[in-house]
């Protein structure tokens, strides 16, 4: 799938995205490394939708260029199911994963081990799906096994099945568009322990947040959108949490703007 | 109590057991009731010459309503599928007349399922009125085209078709009184097809497409399953059963007239339900289905052998259905598989509750 010769996974050169008259990405340019987790934060409003539609096919950009680990994106002919091509994988916050449907069917729905005549290969998934969940994200007791269905595990877990899936499929980035909006503490806790499986995967991720607080810990660089453009772009050495915060803060509250 | 623990989980992994208990206390009741029929073979190979049609209908159904849709306009295709046989085989007097019936009557059934499919999967017309209107129009195209009249097969019980698809196989069960009883063989062509949609249903592509269509649309579409595609592919199907069916039917009672299949809507429904597919999609249980047209037809030639009224037969149906379908959802959606779950609930205790998945809803820009 690669070609090895980038050192980028994703690269984004003057993207832009009209909705009409209306500017909704303004010159976005990004670069994600090949094992680089990267937070993209922004508020509501900032562009962030945006983005992840361009990343994943769902929209096209006016204009621009898309790198996936060096190969030039054809964005006319570019689509949802394409992106698997390129190796885009992303984890929705809640349309990951077929709820009444067991572990071992989720992992392999879409792309699945075939026998002939489209027969799936059961027995073969299963024993991928039990290797993934061992081994690739680490998934530990309570009794799930490959033949629990999904509405037996907790918010976390769901996002943990759906990150090892896309690790296991071979993914170039891996797009975490707010995994975490609908879950409680300690469910996010899980969330960010399966996102450095990604990192110690040598896998690229990019994590879109509104909370800084849920991709400090696992970032290595932050991107802050604001208003469809890029405001900052820090890495993790650069700053801390305070200084992010307050960073943030002065472009949520139109601080920014009054200085100038 | 781990054995017994170990046998639930055993049991758990046996679909549609549940239901087929109940098609057994059912026979119990009749064999109790009325020995003098029940102990013999010939009701039971009546049962499987009536019950045939309705079970390779209600498998169709039961993929239909797995993907979470609907197909009221299968009695149509019966009858339409039964009137292109009988014209086939009536103009084309020749040894392949009834075979080249057979095949245009699943064409048509392919037809009006991938206009169903058409309508309902790329126009986006809920599924309850495009087959509803669908039913209409297409009893009334078969009343057309048949000029409201029905036709006899005459001499079709001489015809190899005959023999493969409604004959008997004898020599199985014993004779009665000197009277051979013969199995009938559409049994046999409805097990086969139970057999198959099984495999296609649980072990194929195309039928875990349509659990994942069933159980959310927007997450086989990410996932990279051609929705629109399979939905138009699963109505061809149940178009393609339903002409099956209506031909067996034909073939069975060697006339054919255009309301036949109107009384077909309900208990076919009832079968699928009975045997614990869900309606709300996701899951679809092909043995439960198998089990649950044995209910659905044995009921009334079981409730009238056993002396009482022919008035009673609706009522015990209703009864039966609702305690198949309750028992179906005490023990989690037709299986045991949350029966064991359950159990832990009573008993032991178990890890947090897990979070309810949030509303689909577009996260924010």
């Amino acid at each position: 799938m690669s070609n090895g010769s980038s050192e980028y996974a994703l690269q984004m050169v003057h993207i832009e995205k009209y909705f009409g008259l209306v500017c909704a990405l303004k010159d976005i340019n990004i670069q994600v490394g090949r094992n680089e987790i990267v937070g993209l934060i922004g508020d509501n409003g900032a562009g962030k939708s945006t983005f992840v539609k361009i990343l994943t096919g769902v929209h096209r950009p006016t204009s621009g260029e898309l790198y996936v680990a060096g190969r030039k994106v054809d964005l006319r002919t570019y689509s949802v199911r394409r992106a698997h091509g390129y190796g885009i994988e992303t984890v929705y916050q809640d349309k990951s994963l077929g709820e009444k449907q067991v572990l071992w069917r989720n992992f392999f729905i879409g792309r699945q081990i075939t026998l002939p005549f489209g027969f799936i290969n059961v027995k073969k998934e299963k024993a991928v799906a039990q290797e993934i969940m061992m081994n690739t994200i680490g998934f530990r007791g309570r009794g799930i096994t490959v033949d629990s269905k999904v509405n037996k595990l907790s918010g976390g877990e769901r996002q943990g099945v759906a990150i090892g899936r896309a690790m296991h499929f071979e993914a170039e980035l891996i797009v975490l568009d707010e995994p975490t909006v609908a879950l409680s503490l300690k469910e996010v806790n899980k969330v960010i322990n399966f996102v450095h499986k990604i990192k110690e995967g040598g896998k690229a991720c990019v994590y879109i947040s509104h909370s800084i607080a849920d991709v400090y810990e696992v970032s290595d660089r932050f991107i802050i959108m604001d208003r469809g453009e890029i405001v900052g772009d820090i890495k993790k050495e650069d700053t801390s949490l305070k200084d992010l915060d307050a960073f943030l803060l002065e472009y949520s509250h139109g601080l920014r703007d009054q200085k100038e | 109590m781990t054995q017994l623990r170990t046998l639930i989980r055993f049991l758990s992994r046996i679909e549609g057991l549940a239901v087929a208990g109940v098609l057994a206390l059912l026979y119990v009741v009749f064999i109790t009731t009325s020995p003098e029929v029940f102990l013999k073979p010939r009701i039971y190979t009546s049962f499987m010459q009536t019950i045939s049609p309705q079970l390779i209908l209600a498998l169709g159904l039961t993929f239909v309503i797995t993907a979470g849709e609907i197909d009221l306009s299968f009695p149509a295709v019966v009858a339409l599928a039964g009137f292109v046989f009988v014209w086939s085989y009536q103009n084309f007097d020749m040894w392949w007349g009834p075979w080249a019936g057979l095949a245009l009557a699943m064409l048509v059934g392919a037809g009006v399922g991938y206009i169903n499919g058409v309508l309902v999967a790329i126009i986006g017309v809920p599924s309850i009125m495009a087959t509803l209107a669908a039913q209409f129009f297409w009893y009334g195209v078969t009343v057309l085209v048949a000029d409201g009249k029905s036709i006899a097969l005459t001499g079709i019980r001489e015809e190899p078709i005959y023999d493969l698809f409604v004959g008997r196989i004898h020599g199985i069960l014993p004779d009665q009184r000197g009277v051979p009883v013969g199995i009938p063989t559409q049994a046999v062509w409805a097990l086969g097809l139970t057999i198959l949609l099984w495999l296609i249903l649980n072990r194929h592509k195309f039928g875990e497409a349509v659990m994942f269509i069933g159980d959310n649309a927007n997450v086989a579409r990410v996932m990279g399953i051609n929705v629109e595609a399979t939905k138009i592919r699963l109505f061809m199907m149940m178009g393609v059963i339903a002409a099956f069916a209506g031909v067996l039917l034909t073939l069975d009672i060697n006339v054919f007239f255009p309301t036949q299949g109107e009384g077909y809507l309900l208990p076919v429904m009832a079968a699928v339900f009975i045997g614990g597919t869900s309606f709300a999609g996701g899951v679809g249980i092909i043995v439960g289905t198998f089990f649950g047209a044995y209910i659905i037809g044995s009921l009334e030639a079981g409730v009238v052998a056993s002396g009482i009224s022919g008035y009673w037969v609706q009522l015990v149906k209703g009864i039966v259905m609702g305690a198949s379908v309750v028992i179906n959802i005490l023990i989690g959606q037709g299986r045991m598989a949350a029966f064991n779950e359950r159990m832990r609930h009573w008993g032991l205790p178990i890890g947090g509750p897990s979070i309810a998945a949030p509303p689909p809803t577009d996260s924010p820009t």
